[in-house]
């Protein structure tokens, strides 16, 4: 009775999750090959012969600009336009030294911060790191804790108390 | 490279012709397959092929390692990817500036390629004025695109300028013997008198000094050094620069 029910079973049943405790290994392998089969013919390519990119030995430069070394079209002589005499020796440096000008720049941005400013920043960031990864009951015995800390930083200020109005 | 070189070696600093072809042993290069290797045809020169085939008149010049190309006389500028031009902006368009650059085609110029331009703070720029840019796109199946900013959106000197001055044309070989590093006519001119001057590689040449008069003095200088030996050249600005003229 329970074998003539399973052989009804459709395909598509089969291959649901949970039906597949059910079947024995050969069962699973018929599947699964019916399953590739699928796949294989809805893949199709294209039948052409390899293509191969050769890469040519001959490169096009379209441009003067490199092969005479034009310099920077903007000029102007003898204080004329300050502006401008500026970007010139900015715009014909030699490529290397613009290099070395970088290299130089970085290293004035690593003295725009000291090591110490760096050192203090991050230790202020770990604590409130620390709050933020904190469970609640941990967080709130850090708030105790800190304001402890203030009490007994600051003992000498008196403690703000009700006062009665005298009749 | 060669293999390369000789069967360029002859024709070195000579003139040759539209249609000339090179050939050389391509296994030869290939053999030596390093990227840096690779020949590289300037103007003038195409690639055809393993061949490269000649495509404008003028004298052969070869840069080492390998960079060949030809010096040529023309008038027409066709415009190139990365090169500086002077444009003088003919429409306003909603987003974008229509520029005659000289070439076959007017190119176009984004209001937002400027130094600071945002949507909101639109660049001053009227029609007719003169703009130094310098062109992201160029080939010649696509309108050019001009832009007035570097790769850092910096301006370094191009934008709109020439409040006043005077702009004028000159051959394309003209500009660039003013270009050519350590120009002996820009050497000589310099002496005369204090001027500024914007050169395009599209051919325009923009120049302003302290008078009117001496603005036309270095135009029609600049203008008659096209075609003028060297000596003829030194003693025109001598002459010039003693006021004798």
């Amino acid at each position: 009775m329970a074998n003539d029910g399973s052989a009804k079973l459709s395909k598509n049943l089969l291959r649901m999750k949970f039906m597949q405790r059910g079947l024995d290994a050969e069962a699973r392998k018929q599947l699964e090959e019916d399953e590739k089969r699928i796949i294989s013919d809805e893949h199709w390519y294209l039948d052409l012969p390899e293509l191969k990119a050769k890469e040519s030995c001959i490169v096009e430069e379209r441009s003067y600009v490199p092969c005479e070394d034009l310099v920077y079209g903007r000029m102007s002589f003898r204080g004329f336009n300050p502006e401008v005499e500026k970007l010139m020796v900015l715009m014909n440096a030699p490529k290397e030294e613009e290099d070395d000008e970088e290299e130089k720049d970085v290293g004035r941005m690593d003295t725009d911060i000291t090591d110490e400013d760096m050192a203090k920043r991050y230790g202020s960031l770990v604590e409130s790191m620390k709050r933020r990864f904190a469970k609640k009951r941990e967080r709130s015995s850090l708030k105790d804790s800190e304001e402890d800390l203030n009490h007994n930083v600051e003992p000498s200020q008196p403690k703000k108390a009700f006062l009665k109005p005298k009749d | 490279m060669e293999a390369v070189y000789s069967c360029f070696r002859e024709k070195l600093g000579q003139v040759i012709l539209p249609g000339d072809v090179f050939c050389f042993d391509v296994s030869a290069v290939e053999g030596s397959a390093v990227r840096a290797e690779r020949v590289i045809c300037g103007p003038g020169l195409r690639r055809n092929g393993d061949e490269i085939l000649v495509y404008k008149s003028g004298i052969l010049r070869h840069k080492a390692p390998n960079l060949y190309w030809i010096d040529s006389q023309q008038k027409r500028y066709v415009p190139v990817k990365g090169e500086s031009v002077i444009g003088i902006v003919t429409a306003k368009s909603g987003d974008i500036f229509k520029v005659d650059v000289g070439g076959s085609e007017q190119a176009s110029l984004s209001y937002l390629a400027f130094e600071g331009a945002t949507k909101r703070n639109r660049p001053n720029v009227q029609v007719g004025d003169l703009v130094y840019a310098q062109f992201t796109i160029a080939n010649k199946d696509m309108e050019p695109e001009l832009v007035c900013i570097d790769s850092c959106g910096r301006a370094n000197g191009m934008g709109v300028f020439g409040a006043d001055g005077l702009l004028f044309k000159v051959s394309l070989g003209l500009v660039r013997r003013l270009l050519a590093p350590q120009s002996e006519i820009v050497k000589d001119l310099e002496k005369i008198f204090p001027f500024e001057m914007v050169v395009g590689l599209n051919g325009r040449v923009w120049v302003k000094a302290k008078t009117v008069q001496q603005t036309l003095i270095v135009a029609n200088l600049l203008e008659s050094c096209e075609n003028m030996t060297t000596q003829q050249r030194q003693v025109l600005f001598r002459r010039v620069a003693e006021g004798s003229l």
